[in-house]
């Protein structure tokens, strides 16, 4: 019997026919759809007068341009409002199921998909969204799509994807302490770049991925994307199924412990092969911050801004570019750093987990007179869960306040946007020129490191706050 | 989706040497609030085309008069980012056809030919001196020819075959459409449909 890994059990299952020499019709079990990718693929039905095939497997948020201020007035933004409206008729007509603006189950796309049960294992999922990939944590081929695509999946339930390579990253080791995923996942880029992976599709393995939670887990998938991957994914285990069982409803699963006996086949031959193998030490990475503006360039925080780029090329003319942007030098040293912007929140560190971390440095202290802090909670139920455990009283007597869910300054489509020439600890995963709006200046990091700039005013080790052992 | 047909293209370049230039730069996410797949090409590069007071960058390459066409030859790794296809179609829109890089971004690749739009992979090495090229005579001329897969700099005669997936190619040949061929495809698809909830 030929050994297969997980993506190819996974992939090889939905293919409905392959065409020879080129892409294979691949079956969609769940779609996720927002205001800002949506519009032209709903025009290009109606153009054509088809309906859409399967509306059922079709889900909608308003998330990306969305304000996280007094959501219940009418948006300000002509545009985006318009957007926000369509949305709603699209789905109103082709019989889409939506979770809009200031319903209760409202949240970021990648947020609400797995914490309402809709992500389940071995599914195929598309969204027009790049961090689709972060439903991979349930073991699943989840990727992002374009307009055109998403057109394809709502016409016909199936998209046109030729199959990508395989890689396997594993990590192992004991991950230190002050350590999140997210800089495991940013180490992993600093190591391999921002196009290390492209071409691939990854599974993580090994004893530190095991050890994570499912919300961990999803912010490690998240950012596969940051490294070229189409997506990245984990195979389900006990960990996966305890999340799912302690979830109040999972649309369409009538018998749940029926359905995690199938799930529990869903993992890599022990003999399969992949086409590249990368294995990292755990034990090693330290708290992560970026220096440049795209996820490659990053480094560990007490580190030194490196003198060349990845390739050794010297002062290569896009390095110096990067650097001159942030306001950087090669050799320069970050600690220390002032900084006038923290965001917490999106699709990468949104969750309830997330805020913990950030209420466990922030507790008992008071924010830097000099940083303004974006706290915005990838969902409705994110900010139940907040307001359930302390949290939003904790933020407020910390000086911080707490807004509205959305997508918000990660891509700074709304109002939230970081000014000209500022510095932003940002929790997100995009550190590219402009992308928390025009001339800003980002640096990635976790919530615990973000949580230590907004306490001190300047990028800080986030290990100096950190007393009991906390993974 | 446009039906576009792709031939024959013999055009002069447009230079943009820089690497990992994302999907953010080409149209930045403040421009993505339209619903039509119309005028994305007025916002093409506009944090490098404008200042930030909003006039023309007379540095950017897009303002620059020596040069025009319908070839942009850009640096490695281009597309990287978010799938927004608005990227896409701001390139079409502003006129280009094609693109030329040593490396595309996986979902920018998809989204370029589900829209007419060739990427053109050549070696580091060859995009190199094309970049040297044009940078030294902006009427340098290429020639692309997606029949026989040749990309070709018709100055100095370096001529390579570029590779693309056979049905895409036919796709673009022909001007035929994904959704069209999906939708022949519904019988199949339903019976698949049968079989998964057995």
């Amino acid at each position: 019997m030929n050994s297969k890994t997980l993506f190819d059990k996974i992939w090889d299952s939905h293919v409905v026919r392959s065409i020879e020499d080129g892409p294979d019709v691949l079956y969609i079990d769940r779609h996720y759809i927002h205001e800002v990718t949506s519009p032209q693929a709903f025009n290009g039905l109606k153009e054509r007068g088809i309906p859409v095939m399967r509306p059922g497997k079709t889900l909608a948020t308003a998330d990306h341009n969305i304000p996280t201020k007094d959501q219940h007035l009418a948006i300000r933004d002509q545009l985006s409002r318009n957007q926000v409206e369509r949305l709603s008729e699209n789905c109103q007509k082709y019989g889409i199921e939506l979770f809009g603006l200031n319903h209760l189950k409202n949240g970021i796309v990648h947020v609400i998909g797995p914490e309402l049960g809709y992500t389940l294992p071995g599914m195929t999922i598309v969204c027009g969204d790049s961090h689709t990939s972060t439903h991979g944590a349930f073991g699943t081929i989840a990727f992002g799509i374009g307009t055109s695509e998403v057109e394809m999946v709502l016409a016909t339930q199936c998209i046109l994807q030729q199959k990508p390579k395989k890689m396997r990253i594993t990590l192992d080791g004991e991950v230190q302490n002050g350590i999140t995923s997210k800089d495991i996942i940013m180490h992993i880029i600093s190591e391999i770049s921002a196009s290390g992976a492209t071409g691939y599709f990854v599974e993580y393995a090994g004893s530190a991925i095991r050890c994570l939670s499912m919300e961990a887990r999803m912010t490690i998938c998240n950012m596969s994307i940051e490294m070229g991957a189409r997506g990245g994914l984990i195979a389900p285990d006990e960990t996966t199924f305890s999340y799912l069982k302690r979830l109040s409803s999972i649309p369409g699963i009538k018998d749940l412990k029926s359905s995690i006996n199938e799930w529990s086949n869903l993992k890599s031959d022990k003999d399969s092969v992949f086409d590249r193998d990368l294995i990292f030490d755990a034990g090693s990475i330290k708290p992560m911050i970026t220096y440049g503006t795209n996820p490659g360039m990053g480094m560990a925080i007490d580190d030194s801004i490196p003198m060349t780029d990845k390739s050794g090329n010297e002062a290569s003319s896009s390095f110096i570019k990067s650097l001159d942007y942030m306001g950087f030098k090669p050799g320069m040293k970050l600690l220390g750093h002032p900084v006038d912007y923290v965001f917490i929140g999106s699709c990468t560190n949104g969750r309830i987990e997330d805020f913990r971390a950030f209420a466990q440095i922030i507790k008992g202290r008071k924010k830097a007179a000099n940083i303004t802090a974006l706290i915005v909670p990838g969902s409705k139920k994110v900010e139940q869960q907040m307001l359930a455990e302390g949290l939003m009283e904790l933020y407020k007597d910390a000086g911080f306040e707490v807004r509205q869910p959305g997508c918000s300054s990660c891509l700074a489509m709304n109002e939230d946007k970081i000014p000209p020439g500022k510095y932003a600890v940002s929790t997100s995963n995009r550190n590219f020129e402009g992308r928390q709006g025009p001339g800003s200046r980002t640096l990635l990091a976790s919530p615990l490191t973000a949580a230590a700039a907004a306490i001190i005013g300047m990028i800080s080790d986030p290990r100096e706050f950190i007393t009991e052992v906390k993974k | 989706m446009p039906k576009v047909k792709f031939d024959i293209l013999e055009s002069t370049c447009v230079p943009l040497p820089f690497e990992n230039v994302d999907t953010d730069q080409i149209i930045p996410a403040r421009f993505l609030s339209a619903t039509s797949r119309l005028g994305f090409g007025d916002n093409l590069f506009r944090d490098w085309r404008y200042t930030k007071t909003g006039e023309k960058n007379s540095e950017f390459i897009l303002n620059n008069p020596d040069y025009s066409g319908q070839v942009l030859v850009a640096g490695k790794n281009f597309g990287s980012g978010s799938s927004r296809e608005h990227a896409v179609w701001a390139i079409f829109d502003y006129g280009f056809r094609a693109v030329v890089s040593s490396f595309f971004a996986d979902i920018f690749t998809n989204n370029a030919l589900n829209n007419g739009l060739l990427p053109i992979v050549i070696s580091d090495d060859l995009l190199k001196k094309l970049h040297n090229l044009v940078q030294k005579d902006p009427g340098t001329k290429v020639k692309i020819d997606l029949m026989n897969q040749t990309f070709t700099i018709l100055m100095t005669g370096d001529s390579v075959k570029f590779g693309i997936n056979p049905y895409k190619k036919e796709c673009l040949l022909k001007g035929l459409d994904d959704i069209d061929f999906l939708l022949s495809m519904k019988s199949l698809i339903t019976s698949y449909e049968k079989t998964k909830s057995l």
